[in-house]
């Protein structure tokens, strides 16, 4: 699993340091890739994949634009006749969209700040810090990514409950800021940082915590830029939690509006809904876009984890 | 702290000689004490919201309750004896066994195919990697939605397909035997990119020297896909095969926006009735009982990882 967390899909796909030693190999192996049809095979299939993932996309983006004109007839109008921004601003209408976006942007960037922060202190004391017992302790941690989240929802309620948390933005984040695998994946990014910096940095009198802020964090960016866009896009999405701990329309988050759209008048109306469901998704697509690479390393790591 | 870390290269020194000097022991109370202040607050926040769940939802499960009574009233294991002599509760492990298998099974199927495709470094290749990736990144609720629209039968997407074979378009999401193929459509759709890239990685690791040895002993490219590659990624396949089916045992928001486990309970599997019996119909100790038993399933299967994962699979 460790092995699989390190590799880059940009490298994979792309593989430039292995390519570019050795270009008469290239060459070779192109030669006995088996000739033209097989590579025209693949480009179709290529187009073919491209085509089944990116129409679901075209089809969300252009009916949120579309007029109702366009949307419901037959042969389906592949290019809207006129652009229209009628479908969002009845979104607006039909649901406090408004407060849909600052609850999943309040719940989103609190809860990932705080599941950050809370790994980045765990990860250092498991790294640097003394306790008794502690390789149990964090085997007791680690055992937490084996907990199947889907259990745990019942109870968690019920707790929240009893602390009178319910319907509120505390409720809404608590439960899903305990950090396992950033914890882990943290832990095992400092202890591969180079010990002679840490020695060097006591003997000039550094404590613990001008250690962690002055060496371990700027020599650990892009582990904890990982950490931090999983959790960003594990809170962003979180659906069955905020479904449950809420119970007010105004404290939905963005992916529970979306249901209560629907339930209000979306299986009618395509446009309106489509441009609810991409405001849900632009935010999401942007950041994988602009951070594919951490988020993918991450993510095929956090497998495992069952977003903990 | 500044104070104990300045006695540093005293220390080196002494901790040679006595390894309990009181200023030691001073010291390491200190990082104790620091231990518990850094650590603490995380491994608290787990202990309350991943293990205390775990047990208290099996006593939840020998008890009736319906949230509002003061206390859950104890009833042993009738909850468990009712749910599985209960046709309908049989009638959601079915479904979720056929959710579990086909979306697993195809998921690796397709994913091992896609990442063979990649792996031939076509011009374009990065860009359909990203946009087969990119459903994983995206709400499972709005990917819901689109599909909901893709689905229609008379204005969505999919009618395309079907009018091209000079057929309707069935109502896919209110008609009880085409729901459960919708949803496992979509939840394949969502998930088959993760498996790409998760074996991508695994085959650009591969050791080259086998492959180019096998093709200059004069195997065809497929006699090395089945033969060498396929049996290489076993440990790989392992590994997707335990997570997507934990994965697959929890699946719920696609459920909850296109279907609500409808029509007729065809799309109810096991989360779905945790969800339904508990938050729904305040069937507590139903809800746990199904919650305990999804939880038992799903500690085998992670037993049954540390088992081979040990073992390493190779064939």
């Amino acid at each position: 699993m460790a092995a699989m967390t390190n590799v880059l899909p940009a490298e994979a796909t792309q593989a430039p340091g292995e390519e570019a030693a050795g270009s008469p190999r290239r060459a070779a192996r192109r030669q006995r890739r088996g000739g033209l049809s097989r590579r025209w095979w693949g480009y179709l299939l290529l187009i073919a994949a491209g085509l089944a993932f990116i129409l679901p996309l075209y089809v969300l983006v252009t009916t949120a634009f579309k007029s109702n004109a366009d949307i419901y007839t037959w042969p389906m109008k592949w290019l809207p006749s006129e652009l229209t921004w009628d479908n969002l601003v009845q979104a607006w209408e039909l649901a406090p969209f408004g407060a849909f976006i600052t609850n999943s942007v309040v719940v989103t960037a609190v809860g990932a700040t705080v599941k950050v922060v809370l790994a980045v202190f765990t990860a250092y004391a498991f790294a640097f810090l003394p306790f008794p017992r502690k390789n149990l302790l964090f085997l007791v941690m680690l055992g937490a990514l084996m907990v199947p989240g889907h259990v745990t929802l019942l109870v968690n309620y019920i707790t929240i409950g009893n602390m009178g948390l319910i319907n509120t933005y505390a409720g809404l984040i608590l439960p899903g800021v305990a950090s396992a695998f950033g914890t882990f994946l943290l832990r095992q990014h400092f202890l591969s940082l180079p010990s002679e910096v840490f020695e060097a940095a006591e003997v000039d009198g550094a404590g613990h915590l001008r250690k962690l802020f002055s060496f371990a964090l700027p020599m650990s960016i892009p582990a904890i830029a990982t950490v931090g866009l999983i959790a960003v896009i594990d809170e962003w999405n979180s659906f069955v939690w905020p479904l449950i701990i809420t119970n007010s329309v105004n404290m939905r988050t963005l992916p529970i509006g979306l249901m209560y759209l629907k339930a209000n008048d979306g299986l009618t109306s395509w446009g309106v809904l489509m441009s609810g469901t991409l405001i849900v998704v632009l935010p999401m697509l942007l950041v994988f876009l602009f951070a594919q690479r951490f988020i993918v390393t991450g993510l095929t790591g956090a497998a495992a984890g069952n977003g903990r | 702290m500044t104070l104990a870390a300045s006695k540093a290269p005293d220390r080196v020194a002494t901790s040679a000689v006595t390894r309990s000097s009181p200023a030691m022991r001073a010291r390491r109370r200190r990082g104790h004490a620091l231990f518990a202040l850094f650590a603490f607050p995380n491994l608290l926040l787990i202990a309350v919201f991943a293990y205390w769940p775990i047990i208290q939802n099996m006593y939840l499960s020998l008890t009736s309750w319906d949230f509002i009574s003061p206390e859950p009233f104890f009833v042993g294991w009738a909850n468990y004896s009712a749910l599985l002599s209960s046709e309908s509760f049989l009638a959601v492990l079915r479904t979720t066994v056929v959710w579990v298998v086909v979306v697993v099974g195809i998921s690796l199927v397709l994913g091992v195919l896609l990442a063979a495709l990649f792996s031939m470094k076509l011009r374009g290749t990065t860009a359909v990697t990203g946009m087969v990736f990119a459903p994983h990144v995206i709400s499972g609720a709005a990917i819901g939605a689109v599909w909901l629209f893709i689905f229609d039968p008379n204005y969505g997407l999919a009618r395309i397909v079907f009018n091209a074979f000079g057929l309707d378009s069935p109502s896919w999401t209110t008609d009880a035997h085409w729901a459960l193929i919708a949803l496992l459509i979509v939840s394949i759709w969502k998930g088959v990119g993760f498996v790409a890239i998760v074996y991508l990685a695994a085959m650009q690791g591969l050791p080259s020297e086998v492959l180019e040895a096998a093709r200059l002993d004069g195997a065809t490219g497929f006699e090395v896909f089945t033969r060498i590659i396929l049996p290489l990624l076993s440990p790989t396949t392992f590994f997707l095969v335990i997570t997507q089916t934990i994965a697959a045992f929890q699946a719920f928001d696609l459920i909850a926006v296109m279907t609500g486990g409808g029509p007729a309970s065809s799309t109810t599997t096991l989360s779905w009735f945790i969800y339904d019996q508990a938050f729904q119909r305040s069937n507590v100790g139903y809800s746990a009982a199904a919650g305990t038993i999804m939880f038992v399933v799903l500690m085998i299967i992670t037993a049954l990882q540390f088992r081979f994962v040990e073992k390493k699979v190779h064939y």
